[in-house]
């Protein structure tokens, strides 16, 4: 294969996960864009913001790649309920999502703190990440297992499926769950 | 992998490196948090980030994908002149070039749209090209490196290179969009 023939393979593989990924960063720019009032109100949010939409990816991405494994394994069965296999790698990817969040949260305070910079109240910023990996990881986990499962089904190889839908899904739910985690707490909280 | 799939299982084999790269996104936050005044300024800046974080760990991560499987396949040698790593290189500095320009674009018309834009959409585009080129050279450089250290310690370039390239470019993707905002608006 020449330079010329291996460039264009890898650009035309490329371009259609490439794309799908900027849609879903543009969005999630929107919503983040739309969110200036938190971020001043909230001292210490922003710093959160890469460690969160990380994790979803990192942890999320484990998960449909564990599940593509298995499918091609023959170990986990397309269908949703038929084995308890599915069901313990889901709640791993929940209980490892939920606690990066919140030493995510928590590590963000301590060096903030230590920096002498101002920041949030500690329980502020665990709540808020704790909530947000909650909601965006229920969405998110049902998205992964499904569209995978779905693709499976029509004949695409999942392990193509997973990266794309993980980082589209993962920054745009992770970002509006974000807002909604937010509000929430700073409804809940009087702050 | 594994095919111990249940929770305590699963959690002893990510748990540790996965708090281990939340850390190291910390600290790209922590450079974002340093220029949080010219971010919340300009709207268009903001609605950048994920789609410029988000984009570097993608161009890593396909480019890194590819180069494992050419590590299984044995269709790749780690030398300068070796075809597939030079097709692979020149495809993902070509992918930042096709997908920069509509990234900078994107940003400034929906920020436009919807928060209002403050600075002009040349500036918008000069900042997302810029970054989106410094990163692909970047992207590059960290996945063959990466690639290549776990081929020559054994390791399974699947299990290690994808996530610590994602995260690598993630945190690049910050310092480099803080840099070129700092020299270019």
């Amino acid at each position: 294969m020449t330079v010329r023939e291996a460039a264009r393979e890898a650009y035309r593989e490329g371009l259609p996960a490439l794309a799908a990924s900027v849609l879903g960063g543009l969005l999630a720019g929107v919503v983040l864009g739309g969110m200036r009032g938190d971020f001043a109100r909230v001292d210490g949010l922003l710093v959160l913001v890469p460690a969160l939409l990380a994790t979803r990816g990192n942890v999320y991405g484990s998960l449909g790649a564990r599940v593509a494994t298995g499918l091609h394994q023959g170990l986990v069965e397309p269908r949703v309920g038929a084995d308890r296999r599915l069901g313990g790698a889901v709640a791993a990817a929940l209980l490892n999502g939920l606690l990066a969040s919140a030493f995510a949260a928590t590590a963000t305070f301590l060096v903030l703190s230590g920096l002498g910079r101002a920041v949030a109240p500690a329980w502020t910023l665990v709540a808020i990440a704790l909530l947000a990996g909650l909601l965006s990881g229920v969405v998110l986990a049902a998205s992964v297992v499904l569209v995978v499962f779905a693709g499976y089904r029509r004949g695409y190889n999942p392990d193509t499926l997973v990266g794309p839908i993980v980082t589209t899904a993962g920054d745009v739910f992770g970002v509006a769950f974000l807002l909604l985690a937010v509000r929430t707490v700073l409804l809940v909280g009087g702050g | 992998m594994a095919t111990d799939w249940r929770v305590g299982a699963i959690t002893r084999a990510m748990l540790p490196v996965l708090l281990a790269l939340t850390l190291v996104e910390v600290g790209s936050g922590l450079v974002l948090g340093s220029f949080e005044a010219e971010l919340l300024a300009s709207p268009s800046l903001l609605v950048l980030v994920p789609v410029t974080i988000g984009t570097a760990g993608n161009l890593g991560s396909i480019l890194a994908a590819r180069l494992s499987t050419a590590v299984h396949l044995g269709t790749v040698a780690f030398e300068p002149g070796d075809e597939t790593l030079a097709g692979n290189a020149l495809a993902t500095v070509a992918l930042a070039l096709t997908v920069f320009p509509a990234v900078g674009l994107g940003a400034w018309g929906l920020a436009a749209l919807t928060t209002g834009a403050r600075l002009r959409p040349a500036t918008v585009l000069a900042v997302a090209v810029t970054s989106g080129f410094l990163l692909s050279l970047l992207a590059v450089l960290v996945t063959a490196v990466t690639t290549y250290v776990a081929y020559r310690l054994e390791l399974d370039p699947d299990d290690v290179v994808i996530p610590v390239v994602t995260n690598v470019c993630d945190v690049l993707g910050v310092v480099v969009l803080f840099l070129v905002v700092a020299v270019l608006v």
